[in-house]
């Protein structure tokens, strides 16, 4: 009888709270309709009450997020002109002084609560949705995968070299998306090829260590800032880590096709002779192509390993055989240690700070 | 005893529930975030503002709850239910702070973010749950004002020890302390001086 007393009496205190709080909810979490402006194009009409990224989503207006709106990867700058209210302490550890004051902020923490106008690249404005399946997959090293995407919807993707884009995890409620640098050249449009190292635990690589051919995978692209200077004159510096590879592998097979000739310098890290991805493909382009020259490094080399790279990190491979002199491009991908580092060299180099330009993962 | 509902009396029940009764330094209620968020000034306030808001509307809300629905005889509800008083207590504590929370975010968003994970955790804040459960002591028989001012000089109490902390604290950050020491070390170490400070109150005001 107690028991009967006590649930009763529980559920119907739980009962009232519950819609105490329901009633609560419908009037302060509502914000209604808002208006949002984008680069001073018509203002279109978002529900409020989510977060600027989520709601240029909903309009097909795709901005790199690597996190999934965690605010942790700090892609999804944009400038928030009106509406965006205070900066708030998530933020702050990606923003410098000169982006406070000029009205920075990240998409993923500012919550669209009034009318908004928003300021965004404009070539994020190109970036669009595609739907392709997986044409071919293969294991490239023990933890490492190469995927083909063809495109089905649209047929086509126009990139330049070194940009990458978000492939979408199904299945996970709200979009959620990871970064992957596209390793295929911008001749063959209709396929983007992907370089996937899995992470025990991580949700995209996983997903697409499972994937199999003939499957679906969605993704928005292309994303990054890497413009190749068109002058063939011009030397190029790619320096990678680990599967930081795919984007320069991007870099060479364009140059392949457009300008054999042109000096390029690839570097590239692994840890050990099992993790080599790609580097065999690099050396029997660099035996083709007059000014392409190839580097490997190993930081974690046994003994036996001398054929197939030099001992040691990737910045010490630059500094060794790297020749001095400014006028080139470089382009980094890796894990931001490495960057730092070979940063560093490119700078002892003489190579011009505005002229690298970097990806870190 | 307490004469019930002079003005004197309450006077007495706030001033000794901020001093000599003070939920955190004498009852070491609330420690948890008492220690994690007193690092700053400005956040400690924050906090000390919401534990003291929601400690006072809870305690009167379940005052309410409480002689309403819970006690043999109770307008709402004629059976006993005072043995339900944990559970009921900290529902009603669960969905104050819901509300609260949403109140917040929709017109304090930074104090919102500041509060971060520290706001959903008022809900199991003991020292809100200690005066709930302290203010329906049988031998002090506090009616509506009584819980009013004892709620309210509770939650002050609390903001005062977490506002002192915050100030010592940020002091601390420019002293040496000893590297065994620092951080948590450090902390409770000046929190039992605080208590030893406040039992000099003693006497002063009495419940």
């Amino acid at each position: 009888m107690i028991y009967l007393q006590a649930a009763v009496a529980l559920s119907v205190l739980g009962g009232v709270i519950a819609v105490l709080l329901q009633v609560a909810e419908r009037f302060l979490a509502d914000y209604g309709p808002c208006n949002v402006t984008v680069n001073d194009d018509e203002p279109f009409v978002v529900e409020g009450g989510c977060t600027v990224l989520d709601g240029l989503y909903r309009r097909k207006i795709f901005i790199p997020s690597a996190c999934g709106g965690q605010a942790t990867c700090g892609f999804c700058k944009v400038v928030i002109a009106e509406g965006g209210g205070p900066v708030l302490p998530t933020e702050l550890p990606y923003l410098g002084e000169d982006e406070l004051a000029a009205g920075v902020r990240l998409a993923c923490q500012v919550k669209i609560k009034q009318d908004l106008t928003v300021r965004i690249r404009p070539e994020w404005l190109n970036v669009a949705e595609f739907k392709a399946v997986v044409a071919a997959a293969e294991s490239l090293t023990h933890d490492t995968r190469g995927i083909v995407l063809e495109l089905r919807e649209p047929a086509a993707i126009e990139f330049t070299p070194g940009q990458y884009v978000q492939v979408l995890v199904p299945g996970m409620g709200e979009p959620t998306y990871r970064a992957y640098s596209i390793s295929s050249t911008p001749g063959e449009p209709g396929k983007v090829s992907l370089i996937v190292r899995h992470i025990p635990g991580g949700l995209c690589s996983t997903y697409l260590h499972r994937v199999r051919v003939g499957d679906e995978v969605i993704f928005t692209g292309p994303y990054g800032d890497f413009v190749m200077d068109a002058d063939p004159s011009v030397g190029l510096v790619c320096v990678a880590g680990g599967c930081g590879v795919a984007p320069i592998l991007s870099i060479v097979r364009y140059l392949w096709e457009s300008s054999p000739e042109r000096r390029c310098r690839v570097f590239l890290g692994f840890r050990t002779e099992d993790d080599i991805v790609c580097a065999d493909e690099l050396r029997e382009l660099s035996e083709a192509m007059a000014g392409l020259d190839v580097h490997v490094a190993l930081s974690e080399a046994g003994p036996s390993s001398g054929r197939r790279g030099e001992t040691g990190f990737v910045h010490e491979c630059v500094a060794a055989h790297l020749e001095a002199g400014g006028g080139r491009q470089a382009f980094l991908c890796g894990p931001p240690p490495m960057i730092q580092a070979t940063m560093t060299v490119l700078m002892e180099k003489g190579v011009e700070r505005e002229k690298v330009f970097y990806d870190e993962f | 005893m307490i004469e019930q509902g002079s003005m004197g009396g309450l006077a007495v029940i706030f001033l000794a529930a901020i001093l000599t009764n003070n939920i955190l330094m004498s009852k070491f209620l609330g420690m948890c975030s008492f220690i994690a968020i007193s690092r700053n000034m400005r956040t400690a306030l924050g906090m000390g503002v919401a534990v003291t808001f929601v400690t006072f509307c809870t305690a009167v809300l379940n005052h309410g709850v409480y002689y309403g629905v819970l006690v043999p005889g109770a307008p709402l509800c004629a059976a006993d239910l005072t043995y339900l008083m944990f559970l009921v207590f900290i529902m009603v504590i669960a969905g104050f702070v819901q509300l609260v929370e949403m109140v917040v975010e929709r017109f304090m968003p930074v104090l919102y973010y500041n509060f971060g994970i520290f706001l959903p955790l008022i809900t199991v804040n003991c020292a809100i749950l200690g005066v709930n459960l302290l203010m329906i002591d049988p031998e002090r028989r506090f009616g509506l004002p009584e819980t009013a001012a004892y709620g309210l000089g509770s939650g002050l109490g609390w903001l005062m020890a977490i506002c002192l902390m915050a100030g010592i604290r940020e002091r601390l950050a420019h002293s040496d302390v000893p590297k065994p020491l620092q951080g948590l070390g450090i902390t409770i170490i000046i929190t039992g001086l605080m208590a030893m400070a406040f039992l000099g109150f003693g006497g002063v005001v009495d419940l």
